[in-house]
C-alpha cells in the first residue's frame, strides 16, 4: 500500500514537471523570437517561414513513418518513396501541365511504393529493413536513370495568403501566407492524431503494433490492416515528394530528397510516434535548416559554409544519441505475424 | 454436488482430431459442457488440452470431427466466428495490449463509437465499471494494463470475453501465473460467474483446485481423453494416476536432514527492486550443507531480489553474504558460479536458457570456456554435444535432438534441461526459485526427487516458491519472509499451514 502510494506520488509529479517545462520552455521560446523581432524583422520572418516551409516534407515522411511503425512495420523506405514520388509529379506536371493531377499521381506513386513495401515484409516475408533499402535503392536508381535534363514545369503551387489574417505582423506572414501543401499539412498532423488516439482505426493500429496475437484473438485482421496502412502511409511522403517539386523547387534534381526520408525517422523518434510531437521536432530541425541558410547568406561569420551546413544533420546525430533515450517504440515493430 | 435436473448442453464436440506436421495432437476427443458447470481439464503438458480449446474458439480447425455450440454445428475459421456464438477465451498468455487502458482493450475489435468511427472511451469506461460491477471483479477502467498485478490483468481478459456476450468461457491454465490467493479470488469469480448462468471449461495440471473447483473432470493424454471423474468421487492421487498413466509420488520420501556446516550466511541483506525502491530489508539467514531451507512468502515481499544478489544478478546496497566462510557480497555471477553454486532461476525463458540456443549449447552455459568444451577460444561442438545427449538421457529430457532449439520444448523439459545443467556439476550451494512453476506433475516429481538427492549429497538448498504446498512437503527449515525480511524461521515439525499462512500474511507470530 504504501509503496505504491509513493510511486503514484512521483508520477504525478513527473507530469506536471513535463508540463511546466514545455509552458516554460514555449514562453522562453515566444520571447526570444520577439526580442529578434524587434531587432531585425525582415530576418526573422524570413527565417520562421523558412522554418515553416523547411518542416513540410520532414513532417510529411514523418507520419508517414509512424503510421507504418504503429501498426509494426518499419519503413525506412521514405526517402525513396519520397524521391519517386517527386519524380513522378515532376514528369506528370512536364507533360500535363496541370498540377492538381500532378500531385495526385505523385500521392499514387508514393502509395504504390508503400504497397510494395509491405508487399515485400508481409508477402515475401523480408526483413523490413531490406525491404526499406530496396526502395532507397530503387528509387534512385530508376528516377536518376530516367531523368532527363532540360525538362521544366509548368508553373509551381503559389502562395495563398489568408485575407486579413495574413496582415498580422511576423504570424501573418509565418503561418497565412504559405502555399497550398503546406496548409494541408498543418491540418493533416491534426487530423492523423485524431484519428490514431480516437478512432476505430487508431485503436487497431495500435493493437497490431504492441500485441498483433492480441488483436488476431478478438477478430482484427492484422496483415490485412499493416497492408493497408503501410500503403495509405506511402500518401503521406508521395505528398512529401510533390511538395518538393511543385511547392518548394519547382523542378526535379537528381537525389533532389537530399536525406530528408531520413531526418523524417528521426523527426518521428524524437516525437514518440505521434503526429504531434513529431511536428513539434520537425519543426525544429525545419529551423535549424533555416537557420542555416540565414548564417549563409549573411555571410558575416568566419566559418565554412560547409561546416554549417552540417547543422540540420548534426542536430539529427544529437537528439538522436541523446534526447530520445525514453521513447518507446511500439512493442511489435518489424515482426512478422503468422499463425499456425 | 450433483445437480439434481441435467442442466441443456451448450457446447459440445464429438471426435474432434487434429494433426500437426508429425503429431497427433488430439485423437477423436468427446466433450459435453453444461449450463453453468465447470468443466476442467486435466493434462501434462504437450497433452493437448491448449490445442483442444484453440479448435474450440476458432484458432485451430479441426481435421475431424464436429463441434456443436447451442444445438447447432458450427464450423469456425476464426475467433470472430466463436466470439458470435458466445464463446470466450483468456489465454494462458494474455492477450492485452500492455500500454493500452483497460477500457480500450476491452473494447478493442467490438469497438463502442459515436459514430464515424471516432470512440467513446466514455461509455467504453461506463460498460466495464458494469460489468465489474455485475460480477464483483474491481476493475478500474482507466488503468494502464502494464502497470497491473497480473491477476488483475487476468479479470481484464474475463471481461473482455463478457464485454462480448460470453456466456461459455474458456480459462487456459488460469492458476499458473497467480500466487495462491490470486487464485482464490479466481475460483470465488468462477463461481460468481457459473451463479450468472455462464458455463466455463478451464485447463490447468494443479489436481487440488480441480477438487476444489470442478464439477467434472475430463483427462487428457497424449491427445486421448483417458477418463472422466467427478471431484467428489476422486483423490489427487486418483486424477494424477490418469494424468500420467502410473502412480505417481505427490509427497515427497525423503529421510530426515543430516545438517552439517554453515554454507550460506546471509546477514542484514538490503537491495532495491527495479523501481528503485528498497524491497530487500535486511534478510538474516544460515543455510547448512545437507539441509533445505525453503523460504515461504507471497510474492513481491524480496524473494526474487534475494535470489539475484546471492547470485551475483543484483547488487546488494547493504548487509554481507558469505559461502563457506568466504565473503562473496560482490562477486560477479560467473565467480559464485564457479564457487559450486547452481541456480534454478524464477523465469525459465529469460533468465535459465537461451532459447533460440540448442539443448547441448544451453547445457554448457556455466562452463562453455573450461575443458573439454574449448580451448582457448576454439569451442569443441562435438564434446558439447557429446555432453548434451549424456544430459538427455540421464535427466530424461523428451526432445528429438540436442541440436533441437531450447524454445521448442515444452515447461516442463526445458526445466529439465536446466536442472540437468546445474546439478551435472559439483554443487555446494542450490538456489531454487519456483522450480515448479507451470510444469506438470510427472517432471515436478522428478525435479522434486532430484533436489532431495541434492540435499541427501550433502549440498545447502535454499528453495523459493509461491506454493506453500511445495515449501512444506521439501524444506527441512521454513523460513518465513514478508515486507523484505525473514520475519520467523521454524523448523519443518512446527510449521503448519496455518501458522505458516498467518505469518506470511504479516501477522506477529503466536
Amino acid at each position: 500500500m504504501a509503496t505504491s502510494a509513493t510511486v503514484t506520488k512521483t508520477n504525478t509529479k513527473k507530469k506536471i514537471d513535463s508540463k511546466t517545462m514545455m509552458i516554460g520552455g514555449a514562453l522562453l521560446l515566444a520571447a526570444v523570437v520577439l526580442y529578434k523581432y524587434m531587432n531585425d524583422p525582415i530576418t526573422t520572418t524570413a527565417v520562421l517561414s523558412s522554418t515553416i516551409r523547411q518542416s513540410t516534407p520532414l513532417v510529411l515522411g514523418a507520419l508517414c513513418g509512424l503510421i507504418g511503425e504503429r501498426s509494426g512495420i518499419i519503413n525506412i523506405g521514405i526517402e525513396g518513396q519520397m524521391l519517386m514520388a517527386a519524380f513522378v509529379s515532376f514528369l506528370v506536371n512536364v507533360y500535363t501541365g496541370n498540377l492538381f493531377i500532378a500531385i495526385t499521381s505523385g500521392i499514387l506513386a508514393g502509395m504504390g511504393m508503400g504497397l510494395f513495401l509491405a508487399w515485400m515484409s508481409i508477402g515475401l516475408k523480408m526483413d523490413q529493413i531490406i525491404g526499406g533499402t530496396v526502395i532507397n535503392i530503387m528509387a534512385l536508381g530508376l528516377t536518376s536513370f530516367f531523368y532527363q535534363v532540360g525538362l521544366t514545369t509548368k508553373g509551381k503551387l503559389p502562395s495563398i495568403p489568408l485575407g486579413p489574417l495574413a496582415e498580422i505582423p511576423l504570424i501573418g506572414p509565418v503561418l497565412f501566407d504559405n502555399p497550398p501543401i503546406t496548409y494541408l499539412t498543418m491540418l493533416l498532423v491534426i487530423a492523423v492524431q485524431f484519428a490514431l488516439f480516437r478512432t476505430v482505426w487508431g485503436l487497431r493500429t495500435r493493437a497490431i503494433g504492441e500485441h498483433p496475437s492480441a488483436a488476431d484473438t478478438v477478430g482484427i485482421n492484422v496483415n490485412l490492416t499493416r497492408y493497408l496502412n503501410v500503403s495509405f502511409a506511402g500518401a503521406f511522403a508521395g505528398l512529401a515528394g510533390a511538395y518538393l517539386t511543385l511547392e518548394a523547387v519547382g523542378s526535379f534534381e537528381r537525389g533532389m530528397t537530399n536525406g530528408r526520408g531520413f531526418v523524417a525517422l528521426a523527426v518521428m523518434i524524437f516525437g514518440k510516434w505521434t503526429p504531434l510531437g513529431s511536428w513539434g521536432a520537425a519543426l525544429l530541425f525545419g529551423f535549424a535548416s533555416a537557420y542555416q541558410t540565414q548564417l549563409q547568406f549573411s555571410g558575416n561569420i568566419e566559418i565554412p559554409h560547409q561546416f554549417i551546413g552540417m547543422l540540420p544533420y548534426l542536430l539529427t546525430i544529437i537528439v538522436l544519441a541523446g534526447f530520445v533515450g525514453r521513447s518507446r517504440p511500439p512493442a511489435a515493430v518489424g515482426q512478422l505475424y503468422e499463425t499456425e | 454436488m450433483s445437480k439434481q435436473t441435467n442442466p441443456p448442453i451448450v457446447l459440445e464436440a464429438k471426435g474432434i482430431t487434429k494433426r500437426f506436421p508429425g503429431v497427433l495432437a488430439n485423437d477423436s476427443v468427446d466433450l459435453q459442457l453444461h449450463k453453468g458447470e465447470i468443466l476442467a481439464f486435466l493434462g501434462e503438458n504437450g497433452a493437448g488440452k491448449s490445442t483442444l480449446m484453440n479448435m474450440l474458439y476458432g484458432l485451430y480447425r479441426p481435421n475431424e470431427g464436429e463441434i456443436w455450440i447451442k444445438g447447432e454445428k458450427v464450423e469456425m475459421s476464426n475467433p470472430r466466428d466463436a466470439i458470435d456464438r458466445g464463446v470466450g477465451m483468456v489465454h494462458q498468455h494474455f492477450q492485452l495490449v500492455p500500454v493500452m487502458t483497460v477500457a480500450e482493450n476491452v473494447m478493442l475489435g467490438s469497438e463502442i463509437t459515436r459514430g464515424g468511427g471516432v470512440l467513446s472511451r466514455r461509455k467504453a469506461e461506463e460498460r466495464v465499471r458494469e460489468l465489474s460491477h455485475q460480477y464483483g471483479l474491481d476493475v478500474d477502467p482507466t488503468a494502464v494494463v502494464e502497470d497491473l498485478p497480473v491477476g488483475m490483468q487476468q479479470r481484464v481478459e474475463i471481461i473482455k470475453a463478457l464485454y462480448r456476450d460470453a456466456d461459455i468461457l474458456i480459462l487456459d491454465e488460469p492458476t499458473a501465473v497467480l500466487t495462491p490467493q490470486e487464485a482464490n479470488e479466481l475460483f470465488r469469480i468462477m463461481h460468481d460467474l457459473t451463479d450468472e448462468g455462464v458455463s466455463i471449461i478451464f485447463i490447468t495440471h494443479k489436481l487440488k483446485e480441480v477438487l476444489n473447483v470442478a464439477d467434472t473432470v475430463g483427462v487428457l493424454r497424449r491427445g486421448k481423453i483417458v477418463g472422466s471423474a467427478k471431484p467428489a468421487e476422486s483423490t489427487q492421487e486418483s486424477l494424477a494416476e490418469l494424468m500420467v498413466g502410473r502412480a505417481v509420488l505427490l509427497r515427497v520420501d525423503k529421510e530426515k536432514a543430516d545438517a552439517g556446516a554453515v554454507v550460506l550466511k546471509v546477514e542484514g541483506l538490503q537491495a532495491f527492486d527495479d523501481r528503485k525502491q528498497l524491497i530487500l530489508r535486511g534478510a538474516d539467514f544460515e543455510v547448512r550443507a545437507g539441509e533445505i531451507v525453503g523460504i515461504a512468502g507471497v510474492q513481491g515481499n524480496g524473494q526474487r531480489e534475494l535470489v539475484e544478489v546471492l547470485t551475483g544478478l543484483r547488487t546488494a546496497v547493504n548487509g554481507r553474504v558469505w559461502i563457506e566462510g568466504q565473503e562473496v557480497t560482490h562477486f560477479s555471477p560467473r565467480k559464485i558460479t564457479e564457487l559450486g553454486v547452481a541456480h534454478i532461476p524464477e523465469d525459465r525463458e529469460k533468465h535459465g536458457l537461451v532459447m533460440p540456443y540448442s539443448l547441448a549449447d544451453n547445457m554448457v552455459l556455466n562452463d562453455y570456456y573450461q575443458k573439454p568444451y574449448a580451448t582457448g577460444i576454439i569451442m569443441h561442438q562435438d564434446a558439447i554435444d557429446a555432453h548434451g545427449e549424456q544430459l538427455i538421457e540421464k535427466y530424461d529430457v523428451r526432445t528429438p535432438s540436442v541440436k533441437t532449439p531450447a524454445s521448442s520444448l515444452s515447461g516442463g523439459n526445458k526445466q529439465k534441461v536446466i536442472v540437468a545443467r546445474e546439478f551435472s556439476r559439483p554443487t555446494k550451494l542450490l538456489i531454487a526459485a519456483q522450480p515448479t512453476r507451470g510444469i506438470d506433475v510427472g517432471s515436478i516429481e522428478f525435479i522434486h526427487t532430484q533436489i532431495v538427492a541434492q540435499r541427501d549429497a550433502g549440498a545447502a538448498v535454499l528453495l523459493i516458491s509461491a506454493e506453500l504446498d511445495e515449501v512444506l512437503s521439501l524444506a527441512d527449515r521454513v523460513a518465513v519472509m514478508f515486507d523484505g525480511r525473514i520475519v520467523k524461521i521454524l523448523p519443518i515439525a512446527e510449521a503448519t499451514r496455518e501458522r505458516v499462512g498467518l505469518l506470511m500474511a504479516g501477522s506477529e507470530d503466536a
